[in-house]
């Protein structure tokens, strides 16, 4: 039972944070949808479509991160056996997931008027299938055994082995690029997109971000209170005739302790 | 403000995709409270059996000293 | 080294002696490819055209369904548990698995992948080069399949799961396996790719047995 106690310090720690960081979240969004969709210029080429890039873009920033964040969380559960490390990278996946699924439904949203087609195979469109593959690969790994430990030891392992796909998908653009556009943000000489459409990008991307924070701290008590209510139930504690059974400590509960 | 709506023709592909990145976003986000709030009450409920357990055993361990 | 041979050895006689494995692996290797002119139709420059992706992505599908096989068996008979406890480190057991089933899987493959690129119309040009990227791809197949099929070891529904892990980190052998043949068969040189599969094999024999070692010692806790 005390194996979860260090978790209750996830839980203090997190709670203060927690309003501030959906607050900042909520106006980051706002602020990035005004300037997204009322104060930003049309692209002289793009027309209004371009709006779709404020989507598109911290989505596809969004399933890389969560992925990276995955892998991190595998090699710290590799060095330290710390659970946490396990349940955030368990937390980070369908969060990581849906980002990159609608990376993927933005930028088809986007080709259709652009390119004049929903789907092209150009390597960085492939390449974000691949990690969404890879994502619903590890969700399946990770919820296919009885005891969830197993499952999020054995996902930390597979995200590690994983993560060499990242790089692959990052630098993909130089070796085959098709209809796709050249990546225009990360560039070693400075960002090529105009200066009026920096801002709600950045907003953009900080809000999701933020939002990605709130949903992993929410996920992460989520599980555990799943882990608890599991070690309660494995216990003993409710059979009857379990008179001798540990005493069980209270106030861990996640949400009760705030 | 229909001009606004229609994008320079392109408004229902715009609309879409913030529509539909919108109700992912919201519907991962209810999903995850909805999850959080059935896990704590589950555990609540847990807690008070368990509490009312404890009880009866102390009362018992007193009678029988 | 010892150790290495020893679980070669005992995998492979194993193999003998059930037997059907290879063959298996093989009949669903001609069966997949077979099913192809089916569904393009069996007009000859079409199918020589798709031919090296079409054995390709056979070959990938064949090698994946014998995975499940590595360790499931010496997992449930508790064999695996002796070969954690013995001297002989795990890495080198899971070479010696690996080496086992790429010789009884990836090695009767590359045999069969000719007689289907006859089969579908490629061009000879081709042979050479499809017979080299599939001596440096498969190897690397049995390698990456391992640590997908020691980490299903104890799961539910572990050989769809398997297939789930596997496919998306064999893409790159693929695209280059299939990529080689292709440029091979426009007369151009295969050089490239089949180095940049080199790499991608020793990579794998460099990083891979470790990993599928952690997986099965997490199998085992």
């Amino acid at each position: 039972m005390h194996r979860f106690a260090k978790p209750s310090v996830f839980l203090k720690l997190t709670a203060p944070i927690l309003p501030w960081l959906a607050g900042a979240t909520a106006i980051l969004i706002a602020a990035g949808l005004y300037f997204a969709l009322f104060a930003s210029p049309i692209d002289y080429q793009q027309g209004d479509t371009v709006r779709i890039m404020y989507l598109h873009v911290p989505s596809a920033w969004m399933g890389l991160f969560c992925y990276v964040g995955m892998a991190i969380c595998g090699a710290m559960s590799l060095i330290w056996k710390h659970p946490l490390a396990d349940i955030c990278a368990r937390a980070t996946a369908p969060i990581g997931a849906t980002f990159t699924a609608l990376c993927l439904i933005t930028g088809s949203l986007w080709g259709e008027p652009m390119w004049g087609t929903w789907w092209v195979w150009d390597a960085r469109l492939t390449s974000m299938l691949i990690l969404l593959f890879l994502y619903l690969g590890y969700i399946a790994l990770v919820n296919a055994f009885d005891d969830p430990d197993r499952g999020s030891k054995a996902g930390s392992a597979l995200a590690l082995v994983g993560a060499v796909n990242v790089p692959i998908v990052k630098f993909s653009v130089d070796w085959w690029n098709t209809l796709h556009q050249p990546a225009s943000i990360v560039r070693m000489d400075g960002p090529a997109v105009d200066p009026s459409m920096q801002l709600p990008l950045a907003l953009m991307i900080l809000g999701f971000t933020g939002y990605y924070f709130v949903v992993l701290i929410l996920r992460v008590r989520l599980e555990l209170n799943e882990r608890r209510i599991r070690a309660l139930h494995l216990s003993g504690m409710f059979d009857d005739n379990a008179q001798d059974a540990e005493p069980y400590d209270p106030g861990h509960n996640a949400e009760t302790s705030q | 403000m229909s001009e606004f709506f229609s994008m320079g023709g392109y408004g229902s592909y715009i609309w879409s995709s913030y529509g539909v990145t919108a109700i992912a976003m919201i519907v991962l986000l209810l999903a995850t409270l909805r999850g959080l709030r059935n896990s704590r009450r589950e555990l609540d409920q847990l807690e008070t059996v368990l509490h009312t357990k404890r009880q009866r055993r102390n009362r018992k361990s007193r009678k029988a000293t | 080294m010892n150790g290495f041979t020893a679980i070669l050895r005992r995998d492979l006689q194993l193999a003998m002696r059930q037997g059907a494995d290879s063959v298996m692996v093989v009949a669903f290797f001609i069966v997949t490819t077979t099913l192809f002119p089916f569904g393009v139709g069996p007009e000859a420059n079409i199918l020589a055209r798709i031919a090296s992706g079409v054995i390709w992505v056979s070959a990938l599908l064949a090698a994946m369904l014998s995975l499940e096989r590595v360790f499931q068996t010496d997992y449930e008979d508790g064999t695996l548990e002796l070969l954690t406890l013995s001297p002989v480190s795990l890495e080198v057991v899971v070479l010696g698995k690996v080496v086992a089933h790429w010789l009884t899987t990836g090695l009767p493959l590359i045999v069969a992948a000719p007689l289907m690129a006859v089969m579908l119309n490629m061009d000879t040009d081709g042979f050479v080069v499809l017979m080299i990227a599939m001596l440096l791809g498969t190897p690397a197949l049995s390698l990456i399949g391992a640590i997908g099929a020691a980490l299903i070891l104890g799961a539910r529904r572990g050989g769809v799961l398997v297939s789930l892990l596997v496919l998306p980190l064999y893409i790159p052998i693929l695209i280059f396996g299939a990529g080689a043949v292709e440029a091979a068969l426009l007369g151009m040189s295969a050089t490239a790719q089949l180095q940049i599969m080199g790499a991608i094999l020793l990579l794998a024999l460099a990083a891979t047995p470790f990993a599928t070692a952690h997986a099965l010692r997490q199998a085992m806790e």
